[in-house]
């Protein structure tokens, strides 16, 4: 029993599994295969996933990564295959789809962070067992007694800062290579100083051996790396969450006339695709065959779907309404709008300059400043008491004692805890950077079509309700999937309708019916035969024909968000590709003076330039491919999740939800996070200025080293903890 | 003093011991999935996988 409970327990590397069995039964082939589960949030969840997996026929395990939203599971190819395994999750109501860690940088990112716990264990077992030894030399320990303890510490400790501190030496090296300073070249410094004047102390029989210290900072530090890495792989894990779930596939008609499900990734120019009504088109090209109308509110922010037709030209990131048209896809070149996009995006991330990050800031007064602090302390005392040893242990005690520790751990603490309590609120946060530049907005820029509004258009104006216009349109409008027409169905009353028979959609016009042998039709005006005064007109039997008008609602909160980030001090201004009058009509609504209507993607990205030569400091807020080269040019950026692909990835942020008010909860944790980032600079800069002189004099002894640098790093982390309340 | 001799060894020896706990668990992947261990140990996982046991354990196997 015990050893086919172990054989099950033993589960997720299926392999192991088989080696158990494959002495008794032929051994049954395995395939592993890694799931993306994005639904999955809880224990539930978790039970449920694997669960309805194990039960199926030829699973051997399977087995959830709740953090990374995977499943890994091991399965029989003979007897099921992925297909099955993502019907399943389906039907229990889980969106999945296969996932290759390799591509997203996952499994590198994987190995970095077990890399750096590794090293982490390894310092925290030689920070606890020499600082065992270092309290019995401070508790009075002396001459052989003490010789020996060092001794053992030196054999615990060098080894541990040779291998715990790879990370530091290796950055610190990089930046001395570029030929600049970073906080690590201070902190590589005092490890190394650390470790060769304790060992010279020993040596000597002496009193002031760091060896305690040293590793304790290496400890500490790797803590605040370890955080930092955490931050950065759940945001990019996210981020390829996202990347992954959109890549969707496409239906492929051959040559032959078979049609045949394809990647979108292996569309290559030629192809002929058919994309259905309600589908999004999957790339840029030529339509061949069938009628339809085209929201293309993604693309350029126009709020109005158009007729399309054979030969006519639609883009990657449309919405196919109503007909079923068929594709011919173009050349992948310059020429296809997504390429053009693309390369905005590109040379507007590359405009847009480095960063200057805070820990880097600070690092470029403080490394200097203690570097050169350190050379005049050994200078000083060699000058006075004319002994290099005693001017080294002076100089060491000034490094370890200044030594960032905690600056490393303040950024990353920080940064850990408002990504958690952004992640609560339902937005992703892509890089701890980018938490810094959102707190520095003084501007804040918004797409009009699908970020301030919703996108869907809404009756403004109709005919008399209950008279025969109003409830022939109801009739029609309910055999449509063109936005408007559920708008009118909605609007109007379905019990009152008309008698009418025989609907048809007709693509790229309307809907059509009869009644009795009377045609009537709900549709663009020219088609029904109305004036063109209104976005949709409907026709009666006898010919008379009525109007309605659409304007496109704001999202529920966009007027109390706008409100709100006024308060803050942020200007607010609008920039859209849709129409003068409709942006207008917004800006009337927001009381947004700054507006900019009819914009092309190159056009946003040209004013976000201006901008920024001006000083001024922009947070972009769009979702649609028009958008990209802007969100990527901006000093910080946010997207909704449903935004178009290229803008999530450009945006530094992704928000889930209807309501807008995430934009403003990003601002107001970024400007928490930069005040307690900045509170925990004061604490290391006070304390610092009380060890300094202390150090200089000569009276740090090794116990006050160890005792400083752990009560300040705990300080820092305490304070960072506060974000979690506010 | 002489005791020293025989607990410095002692607690370094353990103390590697921890660090080799460590370094097993770390290699095991028991920290690939710290969100997901935590609710991990309130299932009670050995009853359930028992009862799907029987289909995949030859039946001399069960208690």
């Amino acid at each position: 029993m015990t050893m086919a409970l172990d054989a099950v327990r033993n589960a997720p590397p299926a392999k192991a599994e088989n080696k158990a069995e494959s002495k008794a039964v032929a051994k049954p082939e395995v395939h592993a295969l890694d799931l993306l589960v994005p639904g999955m949030t809880c224990a539930g969840c978790m039970r449920k996933v694997e669960s309805r997996l194990e039960a199926l026929d030829g699973v051997q395990s399977a087995r959830v990564n709740l953090s990374a939203h995977r499943v890994a599971v091991g399965f029989d190819p003979a007897i099921t295959n992925a297909d099955a395994l993502v019907g399943e999750l389906a039907l229990a109501g889980y969106d999945a789809r296969p996932f290759d860690p390799t591509i997203h940088g996952a499994a590198r990112a994987d190995a970095t962070g077990r890399d750096l716990l590794l090293r982490l264990g390894v310092a925290g077992f030689a920070a606890m067992n020499v600082m065992l030894l270092s309290v019995s030399v401070w508790s009075g320990a002396d001459a052989a007694v003490r010789d020996l303890m060092h001794w053992i510490s030196a054999l615990i400790a060098l080894p541990a800062m040779a291998y715990a501190g790879v990370p530091f030496f290796r950055s610190a090296l990089g930046a001395l290579a570029g030929r600049r300073l970073n906080m690590d070249v201070p902190i590589s410094l005092a490890i190394v100083l650390a470790g060769v004047s304790s060992v010279i102390e020993t040596t000597r029989s002496g009193e002031h051996a760091y060896f305690d210290a040293g590793v304790m900072l290496i400890f500490f530090l790797l803590i605040g790396r370890y955080l930092d890495h955490r931050t950065r792989a759940s945001a990019r894990s996210a981020a390829a969450e996202l990347a992954a779930m959109t890549g969707r596939t496409a239906l492929r008609v051959l040559p032959n006339g078979k049609r045949v499900l394809c990647p979108v990734e292996k569309l290559t120019a030629g192809m002929r695709i058919a994309i259905a009504p309600g589908e999004r088109v999957p790339a840029d090209g030529l339509i061949v065959e069938g009628r339809t109308d085209i929201d293309r509110s993604l693309v350029t922010g126009e709020s109005r779907a158009e007729p399309a037709a054979p030969g006519m030209r639609i883009h990657a990131g449309m919405l196919n309404l109503t007909g079923p048209v068929e594709l011919q896809i173009e050349a992948t070149g310059d020429g296809t709008l997504l390429a053009e996009i693309a390369r905005l995006v590109d040379a507007a991330e590359r405009g847009r300059g480095r960063y200057d990050k805070l820990a880097d800031q600070a690092a470029r007064v403080y490394a200097p400043g203690v570097h050169a602090l350190a050379a005049l302390a050994f200078i000083g005392w060699y000058w006075a008491s004319g002994e290099v040893l005693v001017a080294l242990a002076i100089a060491t005690a000034l490094l370890i004692i200044t030594c960032p520790c905690a600056l490393g751990l303040a950024i990353p603490t920080v940064h850990t805890v408002a990504s958690g309590r952004l992640f609560r609120a339902g937005i992703f946060l892509k890089d701890g950077a980018e938490l810094e530049r959102l707190a520095q907005v003084d501007l804040v820029a918004f797409d009009k079509t699908g970020t301030l509004t919703d996108g869907r258009p809404h009756l403004v104006d109709q005919p008399d309700p209950d008279g025969v216009h109003a409830r022939i349109a109801a009739s029609l409008a309910q055999h449509s999937r063109h936005p408007a027409s559920a708008s009118i169905a909605a609007a109007l009353d379905h019990s009152s309708t008309a008698p009418v028979t025989d609907i048809r959609e007709v693509p790229g016009c309307g809907v059509e019916g009869r009644i009795g042998r009377a045609v009537v039709r709900l549709g663009r005006p020219a088609w029904v035969g109305a004036d063109n005064h209104h976005d949709v007109a409907v026709s009666a039997p006898d010919g008379s024909t009525a109007g309605f008008r659409f304007s496109e609602n704001l999202r529920p909160d966009a007027a109390d968000t706008v409100a709100k980030l006024r308060d803050m001090g942020c200007e607010i201004a609008i920039l859209s590709g849709d129409g003068a009058e409709a942006v207008d009509r917004v800006a009337d609504a927001l009381a947004v003076q700054i507006r900019h209507d009819q914009l092309l993607p190159g056009e946003k990205l040209a004013l976000l330039q201006d901008w920024a030569a001006q000083g001024r400091r922009v947070l972009m807020v769009g979702d649609g491919l028009n958008d990209g080269p802007a969100l990527a040019a901006a000093h910080a950026s946010i997207s909704p999740a449903d935004a178009a692909d290229v803008s999530k990835t450009a945006a530094g942020l992704v928000f889930a939800g209807e309501s807008l008010a995430p934009v403003h909860k990003a601002m107001v944790v970024a400007r928490d996070a930069r005040r307690r980032a900045l509170e925990s600079f004061g604490i290391a800069a006070v304390y610092n200025a009380c060890a300094i002189p202390l150090a200089l004099a000569g009276l740090v002894t090794p116990l006050i080293a160890a005792l400083a640098m752990s009560g300040s790093s705990v300080l820092v982390v305490l304070n960072a903890l506060r974000l979690r309340k506010s | 003093m002489t005791v020293l001799g025989t607990l410095i060894p002692i607690s370094l020896f353990l103390g590697l011991l921890g660090l080799l706990a460590f370094v097993w668990a770390l290699r095991r992947g028991q920290y690939e999935d710290l969100e997901g261990d935590q609710y991990r140990a309130l299932f009670r996982e050995d009853e359930d996988r028992l009862r799907q046991l029987p289909t995949n354990v030859p039946s001399q196997d069960r208690p």
